[in-house]
């Protein structure tokens, strides 16, 4: 190899580093199984249905609740039925990376698909294709309104917006600037909750928006936009953070004697990641609904419309195992039920194990 | 022909990168076929060609910077840039054949302005196009905010389902294809694409030479500069979304194709065919890989192993005699630079 100046080959060692770390990123998988389905039992659901769940991303804490078996999600549900369930999405949480995991399971021959949507219209010409194959889908958690059989809902979307603005309201006071630390700026659900956070804090005069940052769902982004948030309005006093990611990011960076007790923050978090917070005072309260819940739920909407046993229309029920009875409401959707919220005095029930 | 030149000729060419590629290809054809009944189906391969269009159509002009001994880091920004000018100018009603002329002007001058601050300031490409991929992307965070733009008329936005009429071709694809041919001819049977060679080879030697080095580095910014314009178009149709942070981080899987071409990040050494079979290869491996039955940790192992080993080989038997020299405690004649 020819000798060139050091200096070159010292700033190219980095990028090449980061050029591999890149294709690492870029690449996803799926776990699954292949075995051909769609016999009827006595029970009137079909088994053996070849069912992918297709979360955001892979890898993320909220989804791995919502889908594993272990904690009775998605797929738990799906065994339960004798259906062949898989986990499958990339591994970013962007339409470029969720795409190609959702071809590929209309190509594995997938007779239902549960998607959370990365994006409200990209996802929309791969889910048409899709249901044009006769494939139900279902979506859980992020909606693409345009393009699936059944949305299913964690929460009524103005629940959450107004109960996170009342939750801050309630530990500042009912005065003080607060950011926004969202995900994706092109989120559907983040968007929507923060629609109704604006309508909410019309309610509180003395409460203003200053900024809304976005996190991407990513713990280093989020991190540092945070942080931008907060050297950029010193005179922050709350934070509302409607994702995992960003609502830990977000303890995290307040979790210092600078800003314990001085700024607070409330959002959507799992009780196992923020328990540090709850108990040494950086968090007062959040709320949730129950992941594993929501994907228990989908997983058997799914299986009840791929087994023709429902159609999609308002005021079809079925059961839902545990779970109980559910109906399908107004805009093609199955609402979960009301948001949890946890507090110092009961997040050492919820041992989700993050 | 003197048959023992032949026998060189050929064991040349069984020992260039290219072919080294060609069989890599077709080990993951073979293996995929093999783990997959739906791997060589027509609409998976569209799948899998449509998924890799931009990133392939983006690795064309950056072949032929870093071969001049430059580099292009903003290709993802100015890719999210255009998407971005393209969703808002839609939302305001422009009429489709106007945006496309904008956005033509727009890849152009973000390539002029990365030309000019290379050429004419002489500032290192790496560090001006690590600024520009701040700045591009910052402008399309100005012109979109955190807007999403979609409702783009249905012939363009089913651009990632629909194949070029009369075959099975994703329309980035065929691009891809046609702007490989131009590229090919440029820089294997033009004396333009010679210099590009020498420029990356020896920066003095071709400028004392009469190579006309500014002026064409310039050139290639611009042409790269318009390539990445319309790569965002086709991103934003290809996902029916136009959104400031479409096609983030992008610019290293564009470098990391370019470097499994085995196109030298020194300058100098590459070549059109390299790029062709890197973009198949991954885009093979990254579809087989989802459609068998694969560890979705180690996915991300296969792709970094594929790219060390594809860094380590060429380099293999020097590394192997440097080794046998230390064994044997006798210092080389001169030390090692790197």
């Amino acid at each position: 190899m020819r000798s060139r100046p050091t200096t070159k080959r010292a700033l190219l060692v980095p990028l090449v580093l980061l050029a591999v770390s890149s294709v690492l990123a870029a690449c996803s998988s799926t776990g699954g199984s292949s075995s051909s389905g769609g016999s009827s039992s006595a029970g009137s659901l079909k088994t053996g249905l070849k069912v992918f769940v297709i979360p955001k991303n892979l890898g993320n804490p909220y989804f791995t609740l919502a889908d594993s078996v272990k904690t009775s999600g998605a797929l738990a549900a799906l065994k339960k039925l004798g259906e062949t369930g898989s986990e499958t999405s990339g591994t970013a949480a962007t339409p470029a990376s969720q795409i190609p995991a959702i071809q590929a399971a209309i190509t594995k021959g997938a007779n239902a698909l549960i998607v959370s949507a990365t994006d409200a219209s990209a996802l929309c010409p791969t889910l048409k294709a899709a249901m044009q194959k006769g494939i139900t889908v279902v979506t859980y958690d992020s909606d693409a309104p345009a393009c699936r059989d059944l949305f299913i809902n964690q929460a009524s979307t103005p629940a959450i917006g107004t109960s996170e603005v009342d939750l801050l309201a309630k530990q500042l006071h009912d005065a003080g600037d607060i950011g926004i630390v969202s995900a994706a700026a092109s989120a559907t659900n983040q968007n929507a909750w923060i629609k109704y956070m604006k309508q909410e804090l019309t309610k509180f005069p003395k409460m203003h928006l200053v900024s809304t940052v976005y996190g991407n769902d990513d713990p280093t982004t989020a991190t540092q936009v945070t942080q931008g948030l907060l050297q950029q309005h010193p005179t922050i006093k709350g934070i509302i953070s409607p994702t995992t990611v960003g609502v830990l990011a977000a303890a995290q960076v307040l979790d210092t004697p600078k800003y314990r007790g001085k700024v607070a923050l409330t959002g959507l978090g799992t009780p196992g990641s923020l328990k540090k917070y709850v108990e040494d005072g950086t968090i007062k309260s959040f709320e949730l609904w129950n992941p594993a819940n929501l994907g228990y739920l989908a997983a058997y909407a799914a299986v009840n419309v791929a087994s023709k046993k429902i159609t999609n229309a308002q005021g079809q029920s079925f059961s839902a195992g545990k779970l109980g009875k559910y109906t399908v409401g107004a805009g093609h959707s199955v609402l979960l039920g009301p948001p949890l919220v946890f507090t110092k005095s009961n997040i050492n029930n919820f041992n989700w194990g993050f | 022909m003197a048959p023992d030149v032949t026998a060189r000729r050929w064991l040349s060419a069984a020992a260039r990168w290219e072919t080294g590629l060609a069989v890599l290809l077709l080990l993951i054809v073979v293996l995929g076929a093999a783990a997959s009944p739906q791997f060589l189906t027509t609409s998976n391969l569209f799948n899998l060609l449509v998924t890799s269009g931009e990133v392939a159509i983006m690795a064309l002009p950056m072949t032929l910077i870093i071969i001049s001994g430059e580099i292009d880091l903003s290709v993802a920004s100015i890719l999210g840039m255009s998407s971005a000018l393209l969703g808002y100018l839609w939302s305001i009603h422009w009429p489709m054949l106007a945006i496309f002329a904008v956005l033509v002007l727009l890849g152009a001058v973000a390539g002029l302005v990365n030309g000019l601050l290379v050429t004419r300031l002489g500032l290192p490409s790496l560090a001006v196009t690590i600024g520009t991929l701040a700045l591009y992307r910052g402008i399309a965070l100005m012109i979109l905010g955190p807007k999403t733009i979609s409702n783009f008329p249905a012939p363009y936005n089913t651009i990632g389902v629909i194949a070029v009429p009369h075959t099975d071709i994703p329309w980035s694809m065929a691009i891809f294809v046609v702007l490989a041919v131009i590229s090919g001819v440029v820089l294997h049977a033009t004396a333009t694409g010679r210099s590009l060679y020498a420029m990356g080879a020896s920066p003095e030697a071709a400028l004392f030479s009469g190579i006309r080095v500014k002026r064409i580095k310039t050139i290639l910014f611009v042409v790269s500069g318009v390539v990445c314009s319309l790569a965002g178009v086709l991103w934003t149709f290809r996902l029916a979304t136009a959104v400031q942070n479409n096609g983030l981080g992008l610019e290293l899987n564009v470098v990391a194709v370019v470097l499994l071409a085995g196109v030298s990040i020194f300058g100098g050494k590459g070549s059109i065919g390299g790029v062709v079979l890197a973009v198949l290869a991954f885009a093979g491996l990254a579809n087989a890989l989802l459609l068998t039955n694969f560890n979705q940790e180690a996915t991300g192992i296969v792709f970094g192993a594929v790219l060390l080993i594809s860094v380590f080989a060429p380099n293999a038997g020097a590394l192997w005699a440097r080794l046998g020299r230390l064994r044997k405690h006798q210092r080389p004649v001169r030390p090692a630079r790197q």
